[in-house]
């Protein structure tokens, strides 16, 4: 048994010296040796804040970067008296986004404008697509190892945008760049286990696709346990899970957008990140996320991913789909389509940026 | 190998007694929608065990509610709203925790919210003692030395105090002292153990680093220093926050824990020990922070603070006093609220027409 197992690490791939295979740029962040180092860019704001104390209390995390334009000293004073062993750095302004992520391992990503009443995500795409450029050319420069996931709204379009900016950096892994749209899943859990009466905790259904209205792709006829009810109310339900964002833009009358619930789904999406890095599950860590793949016909597509140290392991692709589903994935990758090919115009205005 | 172990979770899991109750708990927490109430709703929304999540606050909050609906736990998400909505609020919950009220402002000291926040004590009390006195009632709203006083003689006009079921945390005392000792002897904060006593202000914060595990073998200058962190730690915030306020995401770290630790002691759990400022006889203060052992029914054991050097009872003796006049304080301004209550409340019915 020993002896199987021993033949089962010869390294086919470069190792590292703490074991970790080498990806495609042939960086060991070797968090092992240094600390494993997670920036969070956008600490002080609506979701940062929670996301950080969140992040704050995992307790295999050695360094927690937080930086923004503002407040984030006061934000770092208050986090950094929580007793767990992470040290906490602030860095605050434009000129400091650098140092924030240098030799990170994780960088998320909250920083942008939230919505307002009335505005669908793309109507953020001016301001944030600026912040998200900003990100995808620091990482380039100071952390081009780094899993970098993006929150920041439209995801189906800043994606793509920052992947552009890091392939001409030349930069780009399509295994660690994602669009984190975990709050999706957890939405689908809750209100499919709150129609079938059971723990939400224990309902598992594929959410593919993209991250805005109709491109966020519930798969219902894969809902474990299976779920019984009427035709209109399963419409109900992904119109629901669809429209739940601005579900909460609505709640907060102008206050916001989601920002609790998001700070929560990052935050599981990050430790299954920290779990894949540091290879301590037994068992495969998976999480959904809006990644570049080519399991559809458009560039970017949020399937379910297999996740090890150096980002996406396996791509699981696509779930069974009944009638229903496969026309409604018809009108999603129109609807991405339009939105990637947007993300790759709007990287254009950023050209300038990535020689500064 | 890996069978085994998951087969091993699996058992534990079914047989620990507190998890079998743990699932029909309410929480309340008061002044949901503030900069603690937020994070601090957030980190009780994960915990699985609880049935209902009621959420109180001066301000609409439909917004926050519906965010944290969205959280895949299970149990659901109420909102109250405005003080004629606080009975209701706290009405069958087993834990309502306070976080409504001010924050403190640079160069404010803790005194000066004493007029904003003492309010928020004696209503909250007043609720409480009308919807669910049995409740465990546990204060976060500063100034605590004064606040729990506050809000036990409320209770007490109202004929249902019990000294166990009422806390003020100081779970952030405790957090602040592991954080600061455990980088100071590079260990990880998490393995520290100490014993925080006193008050939750300032020299009322009585940190036992002589009883310290794993022991800290400093400098007198130094544990000095690191003492005067501990107690200024709060401070130390609201200055980097420059006016934008106190500790939140670290408060409402340690108030979760501490709502944790009620939940399981509830549920059954044996051996649950915190910190916190209660009724108490250990000293000459009627209210004390010590380390307690908690129960199904709040407070089970009032533990022996441990023997201290030289130094820290001279730092009790020079408290103690502190924590006297901060209580008749607190009881004073409960009595003011009191009296004025009777004299907006009608004394006759006004006569059938």
């Amino acid at each position: 048994m020993i002896l199987l197992r021993a033949c089962a690490r010869l390294p086919k791939v470069p190792l590292c010296v703490c074991g970790r295979q080498l990806g495609v740029l042939d960086l060991c962040g070797c968090s092992c040796r240094r600390g494993l180092k997670v920036t969070v860019v956008g600490a002080a704001g609506g979701i940062g804040q929670p996301l950080s104390l969140l992040l704050k209390a995992n307790p295999d995390i050695d360094v927690l970067s937080v930086h923004d334009l503002r407040h984030t000293a006061g934000v770092a004073a208050d986090l950094s008296h929580i007793c767990t062993k992470s040290v906490v750095k602030a860095f605050e302004g434009p000129k400091k986004l650098k140092a924030a992520m240098k030799g990170a391992d994780i960088v998320v990503v909250p920083a942008g404008l939230p919505r307002k009443p009335g505005m669908a995500r793309s109507d953020l795409i001016g301001v944030n697509a600026s912040v998200a450029a900003d990100v995808a050319i620091a990482a380039s420069d100071v952390c081009p190892g780094a899993l970098l996931a993006y929150i920041t709204n439209p995801i189906n379009t800043i994606v793509p945008l920052a992947a552009a900016i890091l392939k001409r950096k030349g930069t780009f892994d399509p295994n660690r760049l994602f669009g984190v749209t975990t709050l999706d899943c957890v939405r689908a859990k809750t209100f499919l286990g709150d129609a079938m009466n059971v723990n939400p905790q224990s309902v598992e259904l594929p959410v593919i696709g993209g991250h805005t209205g109709t491109t966020i792709l519930p798969i219902i006829s894969q809902c474990k346990p299976e779920f019984k009810g009427e035709e209109m109310e399963r419409l109900a339900l992904v119109d629901r899970i669809q429209e739940a964002g601005t579900e909460v833009v609505k709640a907060k009358a102008g206050l916001g957008s989601a920002t609790l619930s998001m700070a929560y789904a990052a935050n599981q999406f990050v430790c299954s990140l920290i779990k894949a890095i540091l290879g301590k599950s037994e068992e495969d860590v998976v999480e959904y996320a809006y990644v570049e793949s080519d399991v559809t016909k458009v560039d970017f597509f949020a399937t379910r991913i297999k996740l090890g140290p150096q980002g996406v392991m396996d791509n699981c692709g696509l779930p069974e789909m009944d009638e229903y589903e496969a026309a409604a994935m018809k009108c999603c990758l129109v609807e991405l389509k339009k939105d990637i090919e947007l993300g790759y115009k709007l990287s254009d205005d950023f050209k300038n940026r990535e020689c500064e | 190998m890996m069978l085994l172990g998951r087969l091993k979770s699996q058992l534990v899991a079914s047989t620990s007694p507190w998890r079998l109750l743990a699932r029909n708990y309410k929480v309340t927490v008061v002044g949901a929608g503030g900069g603690i109430g937020q994070p601090l709703s957030l980190l009780i929304r994960q915990n699985a065990g609880i049935r209902e999540l009621a959420l109180h606050d001066i301000n609409e909050m439909k917004g926050i509610a519906t965010d944290l609906s969205h959280i895949s736990k299970p149990g659901r998400v109420t909102t109250f709203v405005g003080e004629s909505q606080l009975e209701a609020a706290v009405s069958g919950a087993n834990v309502v925790v306070v976080a409504a009220g001010m924050p403190r402002l640079p160069g404010m000291e803790r005194d000066q919210l004493m007029a904003a926040n003492g309010g928020v004590a004696a209503k909250v009390a007043s609720a409480v003692s009308v919807a669910c006195p049995g409740t465990l009632l546990a204060f976060i709203t500063n100034p605590i030395n004064m606040i729990v006083p506050t809000a036990a003689e409320v209770l007490k006009a109202n004929g249902v105090f019990n000294p166990r079921r009422l806390f003020g945390i100081t779970t952030l005392d405790v957090v602040r002292a592991k954080k600061f000792i455990g980088t100071a002897m590079g260990k990880d904060p998490g393995n520290v153990d100490i014993t925080v006593i006193g008050g939750h202000a300032g020299i009322t914060i009585l940190p036992l680093l002589s009883t310290c595990k794993p022991p800290y073998l400093g400098e007198a200058k130094e544990i000095e220093k690191l003492i005067h962190r501990i107690q200024e730690a709060g401070t130390e915030v609201v200055k980097a926050k420059a006016g934008n306020g106190s500790a939140t995401l670290s408060m409402a770290y340690a108030g979760a824990q501490f709502v944790d630790s009620l939940l399981r002691a509830i549920g059954g759990q044996e051996g649950v020990v915190e910190c916190a400022f209660v009724a108490s006889e250990l000293t000459e203060a009627p209210f004390f922070a010590s380390s307690l052992e908690l129960g199904r029914y709040g407070i089970k054991r009032y533990l022996e603070i441990p023997q201290m050097n030289e130094l820290e009872m001279e730092a009790l003796a020079k408290l103690l006093p502190i924590l006297r006049k901060n209580a008749e304080e607190g009881i004073d301004f409960a009595r003011k609220y009191l009296k004025q209550l009777e004299k907006t409340v009608p004394t006759a019915l006004p006569e059938a027409q």
